[in-house]
């Protein structure tokens, strides 16, 4: 949109009375048939989900950051050793894992309010979701085998 | 020579007229002309402490009969007038031209995310489907009492606020969520239901919930308050919103 003023009719015009031009349309209008009734708690819990976990995650996000890049030598003393060293105990385990997949589900349910927020067709809604929850589970489950099957003595 | 009386006299007409200058810059569209919308400058002599819906009316009256814009009452009562003010969502007949500026070019232009059928009229028929959606009338169950349905005044102090709204679709086109899926219900929908979920004489609330627990319902709800800022009757609508949702997950109403 264009703040630029233009003079409202022009001279030669391919519209007129008997044959107006297409009308302005708002995206995914409402109409009679809308409301498709899901009749689930999804959406509750799902927004639920997204208070409850941001909660945890400050601790969790902020903890992380500060001993991976601030404690102790700062981000130079991060190294295998360094990582072999955290996960050989069970609490920094268990503090990763539930890291990995509460940011993993509240990013993936986040963006999934992102996309439906902005993709107009129901085709390119479909195709994005998957992708996101393609990439979510792939994370989810790689992360996960690597916290469980980590091998300090891997050469 | 201007003499001291001719002087005098010139400054005190001057200081009379409350009359100033104004460019109104509004949003056009004509599907009988062009399938583009473009911008049109006016410019009014009118008085800063009339109202941009008086502007609009000398435009109408005496610049160019084909502006389109839809006004009843002229008092904020009927809710016809609803337009982007200056990028804000008001009601042409409560906005005084000399509370925004009138220096600067005052743009108007139809609200947002409902189809422009014609200047500033958009459709709104997609905004009463989803009132009609929230069944915003009383529901009860049994046998119709002999006198009137009484109410304590603190039961009706609890739902006073989404009385007051007049269904003029400025806080619903001034969310977000609404401008890029219309198939969100819309702050004010969920305000005519809130009406009757806390109505200590309905007896739908369980229903009306439902409805709104709905993909489409107040989980889309993004706490941003431009329905709350855009609201001419002050209703606070993003708490009205939220109460919604408390009463969905505690199912305390
Ligand atoms: C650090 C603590 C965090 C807190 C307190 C928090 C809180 C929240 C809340 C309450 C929402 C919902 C907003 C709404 O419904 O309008 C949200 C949305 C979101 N969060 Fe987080 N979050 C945190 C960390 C993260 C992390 C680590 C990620 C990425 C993995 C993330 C990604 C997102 C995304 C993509 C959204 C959706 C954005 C939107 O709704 O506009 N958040 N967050
Ligand atoms: S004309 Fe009725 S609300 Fe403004």
């Amino acid at each position: 949109m264009s703040a630029e003023t233009t003079p409202a009719v022009s001279d030669v015009s391919l519209y007129d009375v008997d044959n107006p031009a297409p009308l302005i349309e708002a995206p995914r209008k409402r109409t009679k048939k809308t409301p498709k009734s899901t009749r689930t708690n999804f959406e509750l819990y799902g927004w639920l989900f997204m208070r409850l976990s941001g909660i945890v995650l400050v601790v969790l996000v902020l903890g992380h950051l500060l001993i991976q890049l601030v404690l102790d030598g700062g981000v130079s003393k991060v190294g295998f050793a360094f990582v072999a060293g955290r996960w050989a105990s069970p609490f920094w385990q268990a503090w990763d894992l539930i890291m990995l997949w509460l940011a993993m589900l509240h990013g993936a349910n986040g963006l999934r309010t992102v996309i439906n927020d902005y993709a107009e067709r129901d085709n390119t809604r479909f195709w994005l979701k998957m992708l996101l929850y393609t990439a979510t589970v792939f994370t989810v489950l790689l992360g996960t085998l690597v916290i469980f099957t980590f091998d300090p003595n891997i050469r | 020579m201007a003499t001291p009386t001719l002087e005098k006299a010139g400054t005190a007409a001057q200081d009379a007229s409350p009359y100033i200058t104004v460019t109104f810059r509004i949003r056009r569209f004509n599907p009988e002309v062009s399938a583009e919308a473009t911008w049109q400058d006016f410019e009014v002599e009118i008085d800063p402490k009339e109202r941009v819906l008086d502007g609009l009316h000398k435009i109408k009256w005496d610049l160019d009969g084909t502006l389109t814009f839809r006004r009843s009452c002229a008092h904020g009562i009927c809710g016809s007038d609803a337009m982007r003010i200056n990028g804000r969502n008001r009601l042409a007949c409560k906005t005084l031209i000399k509370d925004i500026n009138p220096a600067k070019p005052i743009t108007v232009e139809p609200i947002k995310g409902l189809t422009v059928l014609k200047d500033l009229v958009v459709d709104m028929e997609p905004f009463f489907q989803a009132y009609r959606d929230v069944m915003p009338f009383l529901i009860t169950k049994g046998n119709e009492p002999t006198r009137e349905r009484l109410q304590s005044a603190e039961d009706r102090e609890r739902f006073d606020d989404t009385t007051k709204c007049i269904l003029c679709a400025a806080c619903t086109s001034s969310c977000p969520v609404f401008w890029n899926d219309g198939q969100y219900f819309g702050p004010a929908a969920i305000v005519n239901a809130h009406r009757f979920i806390f109505d200590s004489r309905d007896e739908a609330g369980e229903q009306r919930l439902e409805i709104l627990n709905d993909k489409d319902g107040v989980w889309r709800c993004r706490t941003t308050f431009n329905c709350t800022d855009a609201c001419p009757r002050g209703i606070e609508v993003t708490k009205a919103i939220q109460e919604v949702k408390r009463a969905l997950i505690t199912r305390r109403f």
